[in-house]
């Protein structure tokens, strides 16, 4: 379970961020939409730790994991190195069952270069999974892709959210999305940005 | 890849006969022999063990002062990319450092360690950090902020990040500066043997000079020159191959 109470969050003199503060349980599905620009990715980046410098404070479990919305992998290491590197001490076996799960489990030994902007992504859920995490924190996850690739990674995230049950935090600006996945929907707005 | 070796190979004799026509006209083989009179010195040298002896004096300072270089420079090259004030105050130094002749350093490290090992080894070390450091700089500030939030996130240990992360992504700069500092150290170390060590193969450099003995000078110049073209072609050239595998994959 996490919990965040964010005071406040500035760029320079530019507030972004008022006060949040949520809290997501285990388990649970949140959704965090918004217009884009408001600052939905800020808040992400600051609960999953790497925008340090706010006021306020942020609880996350142990293990976290995070889809962006562009795959960033590894494109020097294979696909299977790809998820055992980021997760140390996962036997192949697992990997390659993850590789499996999200239907990449042939292109265990190719580099990230050579998969499509589909199969990317599937590879970053791949790694996003395959680590049993606490808290998954999803940016964007099907931003720019074709309605029907949309559609099979919607379903694939459904999928594996519903098998792991981690407490799962996204954002999104498609209204669609929020209600498909989200048990509960959290609107950012305004400047600074307060939930409302 | 024949096509490469091929024109390689024409260059190469095209440099040799070059040599031959220059060789006969100055037609004096006390200011420059015909290359294969070299070969009779060059097998000499070779079977006496005096030639062994002094390359791999000559190599194994060049090995040290490499590794000791490109480790040092990629420190600091790291340090500095990654962090703005730490550049701010180590770039003036740096800056000295590349404007100073190679000639100060080395003398200053005979003067003030002795005529030691260890003082052409630092001298010569010294000689090259600072542009293995810049080059690297340049490498750190390229870094992917979207991985390191990645390895950040999944917590992955500072050494598998370090290898599996960062290194992959320094590679280019790496072997840029392996390849320049190759060149330049074995030359440097050339300096250092030939001011203040009793062996290698700029000492013996500096004894045929004072012999005037253009011939032993250019046998001297050229093993070692082959012996740096096999380390290219064997080591630096495969490394580089290999770990740029995954672009042309």
């Amino acid at each position: 379970m996490i919990k965040v109470d964010i005071t406040g969050k500035s760029y320079g003199t530019t507030q972004v961020l008022g006060r949040i503060a949520f809290q997501v349980a285990a388990g649970e599905t949140v959704a965090i939409l918004g217009p884009s620009g408001v600052g939905k990715s800020t808040l992400l980046r600051i609960i999953a730790g790497i925008d340090k410098r706010f006021d306020g404070r942020v609880d996350s479990p142990g293990t976290m994991a995070i889809v962006f919305q562009e795959p960033t992998l590894l494109p020097w290491r294979s696909a299977l190195r790809n998820i055992t590197l980021t997760h140390p001490g996962l036997p192949d076996a697992d990997a390659q069952a993850m590789l499996d799960k999200v239907g990449i489990g042939d292109k265990a030994d190719l580099f990230p270069g050579q998969l499509s902007l589909g199969q990317q992504r599937r590879l970053a859920l791949a790694r996003a999974f395959a680590g049993q995490p606490d808290l998954l924190i999803m940016d964007e996850p099907f931003v720019s892709l074709d309605p029907a690739t949309a559609e099979t990674m919607l379903s694939l995230t459904e999928n594996l959210i519903a098998e792991h049950r981690p407490a799962t935090l996204f954002v999104t600006h498609a209204q669609a999305e929020a209600e498909r996945l989200a048990s509960r929907i959290l609107m950012l707005e305004g400047s600074p940005a307060t939930l409302r | 890849m024949p096509g490469r070796i091929g024109v390689a190979a024409s260059s190469v004799t095209g440099l040799l006969i070059l040599w031959i026509i220059a060789a006969t006209l100055t037609a004096d083989p006390q200011i420059l022999p015909q290359p294969f009179a070299l070969v009779g010195p060059f097998w000499a040298e070779l079977q006496s063990g005096e030639l062994l002896f002094h390359l791999g004096h000559t190599l194994l300072r060049v090995i040290w002062a490499f590794g000791l270089a490109m480790t040092l420079g990629l420190a600091l090259g790291l340090a500095m990319g990654r962090s703005e004030g730490l550049n701010r105050w180590l770039d003036p130094w740096l800056v000295i450092f590349l404007n100073l002749p190679a000639l100060v350093l080395i003398v200053l490290c005979y003067l003030w360690i002795g005529l030691t090992e260890t003082a052409a080894i630092v001298a010569v070390t010294l000689n090259k950090v600072p542009n293995v450091t810049t080059v690297i700089r340049e490498g750190a500030r390229a870094l992917s902020p979207d991985l390191d939030a990645m390895a950040q996130v999944y917590r992955m240990p500072p050494l598998a990040r370090f290898r599996h992360v960062v290194l992959p992504q320094l590679a280019p700069f790496l072997a840029a500066a392996a390849r320049s500092g190759v060149a330049v150290i074995w030359k440097i170390v050339l300096v250092v043997e030939f001011l203040g060590r009793s062996n290698g193969i700029g000492f013996q450099i500096h004894l045929y000079f004072q012999l005037f003995d253009v011939g032993m000078v250019l046998v001297y110049a050229f093993s070692f020159i082959a012996v740096m073209l096999a380390v290219e072609w064997l080591i630096l050239q495969p490394w580089e191959r290999r770990s740029r595998r995954w672009r042309s994959a």
